[in-house]
């Protein structure tokens, strides 16, 4: 083990798999509660678009992501707001035209494209200082916004009332989906693409039915989403695994035994 | 003459081409209990979301003591929103519910004056009992109480309630409006309702407004739910005879 804490990468590889699983884990809870876990995949494929601009433009692809997914971001809200359709087709049109243009975009870099495949899938080795900065970043916005979890909270409970106590709901409601974007674009490294929507709800939907209150459920997510990152982490290179999947099937684990700690069969 | 708290002139609300409200002209004296009564899609959500501030007029003006709607002071208006909407799975205690009245955000570590104030309107309703109950544990009736312990843990000076009474049984419904009249008596506070129960319009409340989409009428129960009103408002939906039916027994 500590043979393992001495390697560089796997020193980025854990501090990347905290910042992330806390990130998250804490958005995530909002994406539960407000039913939004199809736009955690909608977000993901979006960042696949800005990834596959990125590699053709031959720049670093998570500054092009990051621009790329909150237009996307923004393109949904604005689409789910200004018509009658539901969220959930925001979310699938802009999910398929970002995936379109992905695909298009690697097609025409016409290069061998196996890094787009640590992107999709996470690679534990291909964490750089680069993107812990950026996780960092987010980090300590996150923070600095976390005043804000009193009111998406209230708003997450029932928007209405919410709106009627004059809180300025529509507009954290931008702030909050353009800060999961950022969240989705930065884990792409650790998690990969194809499963950031899981690393988004599964922790949350294991505390939501292990928690009495919505903070309790808020704590306990952001305990499994980090503690299920390292767990994933070190598994994943002692078993010579993508870092991604583990991790994911760590989360689903706690997932199950909280589904059972709460049956009814249970009698809690 | 008593003071007018809501004065609403030429109101109407349109969303595109569709008319929602029209014609809406009324004045509402400080203390009185003002039922809102008409058919689906009658416009009388849409009313209330006018006076919560959630919705602009598309022309006329509306005064809540004076100002608009959405300038008004949250801390003088109590809102019971109606209870089959809310999501009863969210993970919360009632207290925290009620909480949210006072602190106008989700609470995250309960401050003592604000639980002590939630418990204290959670008393006046009878629902101190169920402070640390979680939402999803709630009857319908037990829920509507926290709820209107919610609404008055501020002490406002208006509280508007929508359809208050759904999916309560009759003894709930009962406490319900002896909650609501002692509170009114207590603070002075103006009450507006609105239901789909012309009995307890008739029974409870001061004035009834009566809407179709535009206004049938405003005034005293009895005058405002004249058999010729109810058939303005009602007679273009159902058999005949189930409006005659409804108006007799009414009567």
């Amino acid at each position: 083990m500590a043979e393992l804490l001495s390697l560089p990468f796997m020193q980025r590889a854990l501090v990347g798999g905290l910042l992330v699983g806390f990130l998250a884990s804490y958005y995530g809870v909002f994406v539960v509660q407000r039913g939004l876990s199809f736009l955690g995949s909608g977000l993901a494929h979006a960042a696949f678009g800005g990834v596959a601009l990125g590699l053709l433009l031959n720049t670093e692809p998570l500054w092009v992501a990051v621009p790329f997914t909150l237009l996307v971001a923004l393109g949904i809200a604005w689409v789910h707001h200004r018509t009658a359709l539901g969220g959930d087709t925001a979310v699938g049109i802009f999910f398929s035209v970002a995936m379109a243009l992905g695909v298009l975009f690697l097609f025409m870099r016409r290069q061998y494209t196996a890094d787009a495949f640590t992107y999709l899938f996470g690679s534990i080795l291909a964490v750089s200082r680069t993107d812990l900065w950026l996780a960092g970043g987010v980090v300590v916005l996150t923070l600095l916004a976390l005043p804000l979890w009193r009111r998406w909270s209230y708003a997450s409970f029932d928007r209405e009332l919410a709106q009627a106590d004059r809180l300025p709901v529509p507009r954290d409601d931008y702030l909050l989906i353009l800060l999961i974007a950022v969240t989705v674009v930065v884990s792409i490294k650790v998690v990969g693409i194809v499963l950031i929507a899981a690393f988004l709800v599964v922790p949350a939907a294991a505390a939501r039915l292990l928690a009495r209150t919505f903070r309790h459920m808020t704590l306990l997510s952001i305990a499994i989403g980090m503690s299920s990152a390292v767990v994933g982490l070190v598994a994943s290179y002692f078993l010579d695994v993508p870092s991604g999947p583990t991790i994911i099937l760590v989360q689903a684990l706690v997932f199950f035994m909280a589904v059972l700690v709460t049956s009814p069969l249970s009698g809690r | 003459m008593s003071k007018t708290a809501i004065e609403v002139e030429d109101l109407s609300v349109r969303f595109g081409d569709h008319v929602a409200l029209a014609r809406v002209n009324l004045r509402v004296p400080e203390g009185a209990f003002v039922a809102i009564v008409g058919p689906n899609g009658g416009g009388k959500s849409t009313f209330l979301k006018v006076l919560l501030g959630l919705l602009p007029p598309t022309s006329g003006s509306v005064r809540i003591w004076g100002q608009r709607p959405p300038e008004v002071p949250p801390t003088l208006l109590g809102y019971v929103p109606q209870v089959k909407t809310m999501d009863r799975t969210f993970p919360a205690l009632s207290i925290e519910l009620v909480m949210t009245g006072v602190t106008r955000r989700w609470p995250w570590l309960p401050g003592r004056r604000a639980h002590q104030e939630a418990l204290a309107a959670m008393a006046r309703v009878g629902a101190a009992h169920l402070a640390e109950r979680p939402l999803a544990k709630l009857s319908g009736g037990e829920l509507q109480r926290v709820c209107l312990a919610r609404s008055i843990v501020r002490r406002p000076k208006l509280v508007m309630l929508d359809e208050p009474a759904t999916g309560i049984d009759a003894i709930g419904e009962a406490d319900m409006y002896h909650m609501l009249e002692t509170y009114q008596q207590e603070s002075g506070a103006t009450l507006l309702m609105v239901t789909h129960d012309w009995h307890a319009a008739t029974h409870h409340a001061d004035l009834v407004l009566l809407l179709n989409r535009t206004q049938i009428s405003f005034g005293p129960p009895q005058e405002a739910l004249s058999e010729d009103n109810l058939r303005a408002a009602f007679g273009h939906i159902g058999h005949p005879h189930s409006l005659k039916f409804l108006v007799s027994s009414h009567g």
